[in-house]
């Protein structure tokens, strides 16, 4: 049997879909958190049952990607749970009434009862469920209230026999049930509300924003570094060198192994920057400098999505944005892709059309850093002055902008507009908020560090037989010619395949000059996506749209490196 | 229409997808709207419709038709 999770956008589906089946999925407060699909089960009556988290649609009759794919998987449940925010019955429903129309027994769940109850709107559900003709359970999510009596009643969902209506039937059906069943009283404005309001309106608004933003980078840096400066570095120097320089003497100092597992030495001693064993660099690089970083900006991160900022966001600068061929939501991808390319790029689903999706995939895949590439060049340059770490960001922003509204006059196709719903603030909830970003980090440790395990592992052995040496001869005219960088660099712009934080961190060895290396991290940045990124451009774009992404982002990386290379 | 006014939705001059689109919003002719604030010249502007709050981008806005409510 499988059970589908359905309703509008960001009522909260995905919450249920926890509540259910223990499994913890991303849930955040915007819509279109959930678009791709996610599978669970849970026992009911002593029978294992599928439990999918359907991604959120207004009707069936779809207007995006995400929500085709919602259209699809109905064709495939034995019962929906119709999940409806109590705070707006009269759009939830029309869902909830197509639904019912579908020859599929359907269970409605009113969610978000509390904040209905404190915005002074009382709901009949007796009254609501003769309407419907459906069991009908008031919930909260978050706290898990009511989701015991959802389960139980589960077996008693039906499929009443209605004639299939025209939108306007069901409109003015609508209009009936909602007048007939709920009661709202007026209340006080609270100052969250206040605050609402505000952040949309250009004055305060985009003072508003720019606050937000600079004290959001400050926090992940504070956090960042305090994590490196009093956990990791004291860890990896004062607990874990000692003990590798013991497996370094009993290796005999050198050979193969020794060059695999513990790297060179520099001065008779481990430099986990520089030595590049599997058990050194293969460590300390995504565990001592890079973890730190994606610890303190997904805390951030899910603080402002939990709140219900970033749709305000794409408000704002829906302006701007149409400059570069998108419309405001595609600040969201972006924004996920500061953490990690590849849940930027899934997210770009949620844009209508094609050309903004291949726009913004495209933009994020060269001009954006993930978490990990970015705490590798902070860690890397920043140790020659925090402006260099700034003179990066700044090239790596105009390449952004430069190739938006190139791209924007380019590229052909539909220019969608803006049109979302607005989440209320909600005061984000410490437990979820933490359940979240043990989600994200532990994604990244059980994606990330095979690979950059294996990395490490394969340089290593490639570095041995000097097949880099061979490869850089081949690479000299653009690596040498170009950038100006050593020919050394050439192993770490192909690790760049693979991982880019490791990649930057093979340019520390290179006493490479402060040009060159940023040179190196401009380069690295744009040149081509790491493996993950690239399987998912693949998969989102399709294979003629990948090819064009590639071919921008070789000729900028190429020309962007060149002109940097005049210039430093 | 003027920011704090209310009217009701008298037409929505689009496509089939566009009007589609707009009434999975709650926004379709009978509605009562609120404007609540528009950002910059051709910015989105945001609308109250059933306590909710939608952005819409300035050209679908401009083909929302409303009469107005007299305060």
């Amino acid at each position: 049997m499988r059970i589908l999770l359905m309703g509008n956008p960001n009522v909260g589906k995905s919450v249920v879909f926890s509540r259910l089946t223990g499994i913890r999925v991303v849930a955040s407060n915007y819509p279109g958190t959930t678009v791709g699909f996610t599978k669970g089960s849970m026992i009911l009556r002593g029978e294992e049952v599928e439990v999918v988290d359907v991604p959120g649609t207004y009707s069936l009759e779809p207007t995006n990607k995400a929500e085709e794919v919602a259209e699809q998987l109905l064709q495939s449940g034995d019962l929906v749970i119709n999940v409806v925010n109590a705070t707006n019955l009269e759009r939830n429903l029309y869902l909830t009434l197509e639904l019912i129309e579908r020859d599929i027994p359907v269970i409605v769940e009113l969610n978000m009862w509390d904040e209905a109850r404190h915005k002074g709107i009382k709901i009949d559900v007796m009254k609501l469920e003769a309407a419907l003709g459906v069991p009908v359970v008031p919930t909260v999510a978050l706290s898990g209230e009511g989701i015991a009596t959802l389960v139980n009643r589960l077996p008693e969902a039906t499929s009443p026999t209605v004639p299939a209506r025209t939108s306007d039937e069901r409109w003015s059906e609508m209009g009936r049930i909602v007048a007939d069943v709920q009661e709202v009283t007026h209340h006080h404005h609270t100052w969250l509300e206040r605050l609402e309001d505000a952040s949309l309106l250009p004055f305060p608004g985009l003072l508003l924003a720019a606050f937000i933003l600079a004290v959001s980078f400050y926090i992940v840096r504070l956090i960042g570094e305090g994590l490196i400066g009093y956990i990791a570095e004291p860890f990896f120097y004062n607990i874990y060198a000692p003990l590798l320089m013991k497996l370094s003497s009993l290796l005999g100092s050198g050979g193969f192994w020794h060059n695999v597992l513990v790297g060179r030495l520099i001065d008779g001693q481990i430099d986990f920057g520089q030595s590049f064993g599997v058990l050194s660099s293969g460590f300390f690089v995504p565990l001592g400098a890079v973890l730190p970083y994606i610890v303190s900006f997904y805390l951030v991160l899910s603080f402002l999505e939990d709140l219900g900022y970033l749709p305000r966001l794409a408000v704002l600068l829906d302006n701007v944005m149409h400059r570069f061929g998108m419309h405001g939501f595609a600040i969201i991808p972006t924004f996920l892709g500061f953490g990690c390319n590849v849940p930027g790029i899934l997210a770009t689903r949620i844009l209508e059309s094609k050309r903004e999706r291949f726009i913004a995939a495209t933009l994020i895949s060269i001009a954006v850093p993930c978490a990990a590439l970015q705490a590798m060049i902070i860690g890397l340059v920043g140790d020659y002055g925090l402006h260099y770490v700034i003179l990066i960001y700044g090239v790596l922003f105009s390449v952004w902008v430069v190739l938006g509204l190139l791209l924007n006059l380019t590229v052909r196709g539909f220019r969608p507009e803006l049109l979302i719903e607005i989440p209320p603030y909600r005061i984000p909830q410490w437990r979820a908020l933490l359940t979240k970003l043990w989600l994200r980090v532990s994604g990244f440790l059980r994606e990330a560090v095979p690979i950059i395990l294996i990395a490490a592992l394969v340089i290593s052995i490639l570095d041995y037989i000097g097949v880099f040496d061979f490869i850089a001869g081949l690479a000299s005219p653009v690596v040498t010619g170009l950038w100006g960088l050593p020919k050394e660099a050439t192993a770490a712009i192909m690790v760049g395949f693979l991982r880019k934080d490791l990649a930057v961190g093979m340019l520390a060895p290179l006493n490479l000059s402060i040009g060159q290396l940023i040179v190196g991290c401009s380069v690295l940045a744009m040149f081509f996506p790491c493996i993950a990124s690239f399987l998912i451009l693949a998969r989102e774009l399709g294979l003629r749209d990948l090819l064009k992404a590639i071919g921008v982002m070789l000729s900028v990386a190429i020309l962007v490196g060149w002109l940097l290379n005049m210039a430093l | 229409m003027p920011t704090g006014q209310v009217g009701v939705v008298s037409r929505l001059m689009g496509g089939r997808a566009f009007f589609r689109h707009l009434e999975s919003l709650g926004i379709r002719p009978g509605k009562k709207v609120t404007k609540l604030s528009s950002v910059f010249k051709h910015g989105p502007v945001i609308l109250e419709v059933d306590r909710a709050r939608v952005a819409v981008g300035h050209g679908m806005a401009r083909k929302i038709e409303v009469t107005l409510e007299d305060k």
